[in-house]
């Protein structure tokens, strides 16, 4: 299974604009906040600006969505801080 | 309305300048029930409240991120909710993005509605609700460099008078 990895504003300049990223067949459901996790065990920079306490919003196929959320195969994945428009 | 006139979009995200009265006569066009238009326009300012001097400059450029694709989705979920409470006729959004200068134009909320209290409402719904919910993320110059700006507590109350909870700019407990 694959997931694309999307990254915005401050976590775009610490990781970059995102990557795509394998899963093994057969490996469980993974939420968003399990993703998140995965991230933050890389080391880094990504524990750091993905680090817990932070404040970060997350998108699931281009909907704003809940660390519970589940991620489909092929599913797009997007960190960012919060909004600041308008 | 005639039915082969192509809809006009309902959000632009463009790093163009948008032109006020050009927007106002597209909303109103063929539509002779609309009594009443409200604009809000939100400009780039050179100061913040709460900065150490009121009264000086403390910030020179500004640069605006979005993320294409959703950021249009949610404004046009947005306009829907706004056309389903409020007694309105249409409803347009242009946000720039990319480079701006003090001063620039950075956002247009338009509605057209029959009566006036209706297009009021909606523009201000319509724009509380833009700011804490559509991915979009400013990056101001300063004296001190280049800073990402942080969101705000006091946009979420706004939201809230809408019956409409986010937690965009509250830090989750560690």
């Amino acid at each position: 299974m694959t997931i694309q990895i999307r990254y915005f504003a401050s976590l775009r300049e610490a990781l970059g604009a995102g990557e795509t990223l394998t899963l093994e067949p057969g490996a469980p459901a993974l939420t968003v906040g399990a993703l998140r996790e995965q991230l933050i065990a890389r080391g880094g920079a990504h524990a750091e600006v993905l680090a817990r306490g932070r404040a970060l919003r997350a998108a699931l196929n281009q909907t704003m969505c809940a660390e519970t959320a589940e991620i489909a195969d092929g599913a797009e994945v997007a960190f960012f801080p919060p909004v600041t428009g308008g | 309305m005639s039915s082969t006139t192509p809809a006009r979009p309902r959000v632009s995200i463009q790093t163009e300048d948008f032109d006020l009265s050009a927007e106002v006569a597209a909303l109103r066009a063929g539509d002779g029930a609309v009594g009443a238009v409200t604009t809000f326009i939100g400009t780039v300012r050179d100061r913040h409240a709460g900065q150490p001097d009121p009264d000086s400059a403390s910030i020179s450029a500004m640069e605006l991120e979005h993320y294409p694709g959703m950021t249009e989705r949610a404004i046009e979920a947005m306009i829907d909710e706004a056309l389903r409470r409020f007694d309105i006729r249409a409803a347009r959004v242009v946000h720039r993005v990319g480079p701006l200068a003090i001063g620039d134009q950075i956002v247009l909320v338009a509605v057209s509605s029959m009566h006036r209290g209706e297009s009021f409402q909606a523009c201000e719904f319509l724009m509380d609700w833009l700011k804490s919910e559509a991915p979009f993320w400013k990056k101001e110059t300063t004296l001190e460099g280049a800073r990402w700006v942080d969101a705000r507590v006091s946009d979420e109350r706004a939201l809230a008078r809408w019956g409409i909870a986010s937690t965009n700019a509250s830090v989750p407990a560690p």
